[in-house]
Formats: C-alpha cells, structure tokens, sequence
C-alpha cells in the first residue's frame, strides 16, 4: 500500500477571530446594486417555492410526516446506523466512520492513495465543504475539480459557496464571464448565460473523462436498504459517479431515513423547497459498486453532529435536509449575502448550527435575525428555527457574551419597562424630543441609526392617556 | 505539517465505537415512525395530462404514440437526430443501435453517443419524472452522457405519487435506479435557466400503449 510510504500534509487549522455578523456584513450590505438585486434573485426562488407548496393539498402534512421521520431517526440514530452500515457491507460498498473533519479528509485521501490517482471529479456537498476537503486533497497534491457548474465558478475564484443550493448566487453574469474568460479562454466581455454554460460544458466534459475517483455528497442514506440517494440538477453526481470505478460518497450521519418508501415523502419536499422544482432532474439511488471492478466507498461523518444530538433545545437542527428554503425567505440573508456569515452554512439553520460548534466565534449570528419567523414558516422538516435563535440569544446573555453596547441598553431597558413611572416620563420626554429636535441634531454621524431612515412623527399624546380618557365611553358592547 | 497516517482501517473502527457511544449516551424519546395516510395523499383524475405537464414544464418534450416505430420516424425529422452517428438503443423495437453496444467495457468510451434511446419501467404523474432501472442499461452512464435522451415508457405504467413510486420499487433490484425527470439544466449563472448542464440537452418522452 503506498499510504504507509507517502506522508501526510495537513495544515494547521487556522484559528482567526471571525468578524461580527454586521460587520463582515458591510461591503455587501453598503453596495447600492448588490444588495437589492440580491434580494430580488432570491424572492424570485422563494416565490417558486411558494407556488409549489400551495399547489399540493398536502404540503403541510407532509412536512409533519417528514418532521416525524426525522424525529424518529435522530432518536435511534446509533440503531439505524449499525443498520445502513450492514445492508451497504451487503450489497458491496465499503463503509468508514469518521468522528470528525480531519479524520474524514484522511479516509478520502487514504482511499485515493490506495488508487495511486490524483485526479478526482467532485459533486457539490456541502459536508466536504465543512470539512475543508478540497484544500486538505490540493495540500496533499491531489487535483480536485468540482463540477457543478456554481460550485466551479467560486472554486476558479478561489472562494467559497455563498449559497447551499446555489453556490454563486452572489455574482454577476459579467463576474462569471471574466472568471472564465481568464480560465477557460472565452471570450472577453461574455455574459450570455448560455455561451457561459457551454463553454462549462466542454470544459467539465474533459474534466470527467480524466476522472480517476468520483467524490459525491448525500441527499438520503437508506438503513433499510443500504444505499445513498444524491438529487442533482446538472447530472454532474452521475457522469462523476458512473464513469471512473470509485464513487465516494461522503455522508453526515443524520442523513439518514429509516425506510426505503420514507424517500416518497422527501423528494416531494426537497426540490419544491429548494428551487421550487416538482423535483430534481436526476434522484440517483445508488446500492453497492457498479460491477464486480469497481468500488463504492461511504464515508459516515459525525464531526460535532453526535453532540448536537444531546441538545434538547437545539436536537431538531438535525432534521435539515440542505435546501436552502430558510436563506432564501430571510430578509437579513437576502440584503446580507452568503459570505457575511463566515460559515459552510449560512442563513437561518446556518446561524442554529454554527454556534454550536464555537459559539464564542459565531455570537453574533443569532442576532443576524430579525424573528420575522419566515424560516421556521418554509422548513420543510419544520424546525422552530427561529425560536432556536432565540434561545442562542438567551443563552448568550445567560454566559455573558453580549457585546458592551447590547448589554448597556439592555439593563437600561430592564430598568425603563420595570417602572411605570420612568416608563410614562420616557414617553413624554420622547414625544417632546421629536417634536422640538432640529434635523441635525438627531441626523448625525454618530446616529447610525438614521442614516437611511426618517424618526416617526410623534403621537400627540400617549396611549395611557388616551386610554384613561376613552375606556368608560369607548367599552365594545355585548 | 507532515505527519504519518495510521491506517484507515483501524482508525475507522475506533471512530465507529466513539460516534456509537456518544449517540448511545443519551436516550431520546420518539413517537416513532409514521405510515402516510393514502386517503390524503393527491391522486390525479387524468395522470397522463398531469404528467406531460410537469414534464414539459421542466423543459422535457412528450409524445403519445401507438407504435414504438414512431420513435424512430419522430425523432427522425429533427436534425439532431437524423444528423447523429452514435445511437445507442435500449429499445430496440422502437429505433436502430447504430453500433454495438456489446463490445464496450469501459464507459469513457461512450464519451461520444449523441443519443440514447432508454426504457422506462413507470412514470410519476405529479412531478413528471421516469424510473429507469440500472439493469436495462449497461453502462448507466449512457443516460449522462449521451448529448440527446429518448425514454420509451407505457403509457399503462404509472403511479400518481412518489409514495406510490417507491410502493412499486419495493426494494432495490440492482445497484443503480434513477428517478429522470427533463434535461439536464443549470440556473447557476444569475437565475437563468439554461438546458444542458452537463448530461442530455433535451429530453423526449415516448408514451406507448
Ligand atoms: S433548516 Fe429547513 S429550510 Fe433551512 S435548509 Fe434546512 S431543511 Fe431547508
């Protein structure tokens, strides 16, 4: 085996203090045409989605069946894992447990290096994303090509998904025109889609056949069955899957459904939520290698999701299946983009999850929510994701590690809403303010608050007042 | 940093017992797994209509036809196919291979078919989606691969749900089964929506008695 002879090379993690949720947030946010067209691209897909769901009669009966099945799975989880692995072992595949991200990049690598290949074709996961594969194969001089057609425009950019399902939702056809214009020779100044696509098309076609190893992500892991089910709209899991002998398919552990027939509920959901699909173009189910020659590797990761099972306020998290309704309805997500949250993961279920992982690092995403409650409205395995927010921002108050600022004008607020009186003067002072203030004084610098608002027009006197003028006259009669 | 690799072997094997004790180290109460209720699941008084709507919806083409030598003479008056030279048929009552398929081992030696013509076991009405099974092909790349996909599906073979799908599929009947629904396609530049991402271009339907 020529693993014993070659060494590991794996980078020291990179430990830098993350920037706030706001501030890694301003670039995007201050750009006057990103933020807006952002936001439009994405109701657009929310929009889809909507027309979907109202469409089936039993959308919401789905979503609680789907809820129930995550439930039951997350519960007994070690049960059916112990069963997926021994119907895969049975129909041929190869299964490997990885505790964490490090351990499941040196399975994949291990894997490669018994195939003495270093060319390998990747279908979008973001679980290979969370464990930083790609870096860690390069690193190990391994070339990975990443083949859905969003997930290779950011890797030839050098940067992350800012999406789960769309990963390069955050450029312009004219960005994507000159990423490819520099890599793969189009011409300068393209921005047609279609002439993109193609030129994508021809490029990634030659990148398949010199495929040695196919690496794929996992919608469903089937215990009943033993098998992997990976949805895609390009068909680009398949010809990585189907042309090379080895298919590794990297899977997290709570992935799983118990039963075969459980997928009819599943992929009714995942397309309509995700894009608002009636479902995706390919829902490939894979069970063992292809033939005798080849092989099929899965590769079952925990990587913090066993701890997150233990959690009783925060275990429904579990339940994600990675479609991406919950970014695309939030308001913040939509004007915030992606890359503001500085996670694998972003939007809702992205700022749930994060701090569960560091929560020192990430304490700042539970505030990036403005508990419209859109997202818990879209899930489509109904996790309370909004309240789950909520209940990080407890908890964050709870270990004291609210910013100064929030901290102060929180007490501050305790003590005003304790006191009737201070409450009422407050009132008063503040009807007064906003009466008599010149511009300037409340439009300043130092206001941030006002920087893109007007301050409302103060009532002409409080509600207590009017309350104690109008209750005898104004009581609704019967 | 460069360091030696213990072998994955036993490195996976200690990781099994680690993952399975921290899920075992707390019990979680569940109300167990829950069985559909057919009565309240969609059921479509027209199937067929259903389908084809989704599928063309999607970018798919649907033709009915009583004869599968219709597929042929269909197929025929377009250019891409009457220009094509690689046609491999799984169908072979309904066009002609115009090589054979036999002599191939390796896959990546299909790199160049222009069109395969496969047959599908049922559709599903609601979402305008076809089951193939991996044993009718073989080499299952030839769905991906090829630049243009014909599916020749009885018109008899249908379900209305995916509950009612995976009821008939039962269980699986050899390592590979897709669910096909339209062309390939791609929306990652900006939103549009462009056919063709990486397997077929277009996609057409044969619905025969
Ligand atoms: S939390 Fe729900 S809505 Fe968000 S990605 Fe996961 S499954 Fe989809």
């Amino acid at each position: 085996m020529t693993q014993v002879a070659l060494p590991i090379v794996d980078r020291p993690a990179e430990k830098k203090i993350k920037l706030d949720h706001t501030n890694a947030a301003r670039a995007f946010v201050t750009n006057p045409d990103r933020a807006p067209w952002h936001d439009e691209s994405l109701w657009f897909v929310r929009s889809k989605r909507d027309k979907q769901a109202s469409i089936i009669p039993e959308w919401e009966y789905l979503r609680s069946l789907a809820s129930q099945v995550k439930t039951a799975t997350i519960a007994n989880l070690g049960d059916y894992l112990v069963e997926f692995e021994r119907n895969a072992t049975d129909a041929g595949a190869v299964v490997h447990w990885a505790a964490d991200a490090k351990e499941h990049n040196r399975i994949v690598l291990g894997i490669l290096r018994d195939h003495e290949t270093t060319k390998i074709v990747k279908s979008k996961s973001m679980l290979t994303e969370e464990c930083g594969l790609n870096h860690f194969l390069e690193d190990n001089g391994i070339d990975v090509v990443d083949t859905d057609l969003g997930e290779r425009i950011v890797q030839l950019r050098h940067e992350t998904p800012s999406h789960i399902v769309l990963p390069a939702i955050h450029l312009k056809k004219e960005e994507v025109g000159e990423t490819f214009h520099e890599h793969l020779g189009t011409e300068k100044g393209a921005k047609d889609p279609k002439y993109l696509a193609e030129a994508a098309r021809g490029h990634l076609r030659d990148k398949f056949l010199a495929g040695e190893v196919g690496i794929t992500g996992v919608n469903f892991g089937i215990a009943e069955t033993g098998g992997v089910v990976v949805c895609t709209n390009e068909g680009n899991a398949d010809l990585g899957a189907s042309l090379p002998r080895v298919h590794i398919a990297c899977m997290g552990i709570e992935k799983l459904v118990p039963r075969l027939h459980d997928l009819g509920i599943f992929t009714r959901l995942l397309g309509r939520s995700a894009t608002g699909q009636p479902i995706t173009a390919y829902t490939s189910h894979f069970h063992g290698p292809r033939d005798e020659n080849s092989e099929l590797h899965i590769v079952l990761v925990d990587n913090g999701r066993s701890k997150l099972r233990q959690s009783d306020e925060f275990r429904a998290a579990m339940h994600c299946i990675r479609c991406g309704a919950c970014m695309n309805t939030c308001p913040v997500y939509r004007r915030s983009g992606g890359h503001s949250y500085q996670a694998t993961v972003p939007g809702p279920i992205g700022s749930v999850l994060s701090p569960t992982r560091d929560l020192k690092e990430h304490k700042s995403l539970p505030y990036a929510c403005s508990l419209c409650g859109s997202c818990t409205d879209v899930c489509p395995v109904k996790i309370p994701l909004h309240h789950q927010l909520l209940a990080w921002r407890k908890e964050i108050g709870f270990m004291n590690l609210l910013s100064y600022d929030k901290r102060i004008s929180m007490k501050a607020a305790s003590i005003l809403f304790r006191s009737a009186k201070l409450f009422s003067f407050a009132g008063w002072v503040g009807r007064k303010a906003l009466k008599v203030l010149p511009h300037w004084v409340t439009h300043q610098r130092f206001n941030t608050w006002t920087i893109a608002r007007e301050l409302p027009k103060p009532p002409k006197e409080s509600f207590r007042s009017w309350y104690a003028k109008n209750r005898n006259s104004e009581t609704p009669k019967g | 940093m460069i360091q030696p690799i213990e072998p994955i072997q036993t490195a996976t094997t200690k990781s099994r017992q680690t993952i399975l004790d921290r899920l075992m180290a707390k019990e979680v109460e569940s109300p167990g797994l829950p069985t559909p209720d057919p009565s309240k699941l969609t059921r479509f008084d027209d199937p067929l209509a259903k389908f084809s709507e989704i599928l063309e919806g999607v970018g798919g083409q649907v033709h009915l036809i009583d004869d599968p030598r219709q597929v042929a003479e269909i197929l025929g008056k377009t250019e891409v196919f009457s220009n094509a030279e690689r046609i491999v048929s799984l169908v072979p009552e309904a066009v002609d291979n115009s090589f054979d398929i036999s002599s191939i081992d390796d896959p990546h030696d299909l790199a160049a078919v222009d069109w395969t013509i496969a047959r599908g076991e049922f559709f599903v009405a609601e979402n305008g989606s076809i089951w193939i099974e991996g044993q009718s092909l073989p080499h299952r790349v030839l769905l991906f691969i090829a630049q243009y996909l014909a599916i020749v599906v009885s018109r008899r073979e249908f379900v209305h749900h995916m509950h009612d799908a995976y009821a008939r599929i039962e269980a699986p009947k050899s390592p590979f089964g897709v669910f096909v629904s339209g062309p390939s396609k791609t929306a990652d530049i900006e939103q549009s929506l462009v056919l063709g991402a990486h397997g077929c271009r277009a996609l057409q339907v044969f619905l025969t008695p």
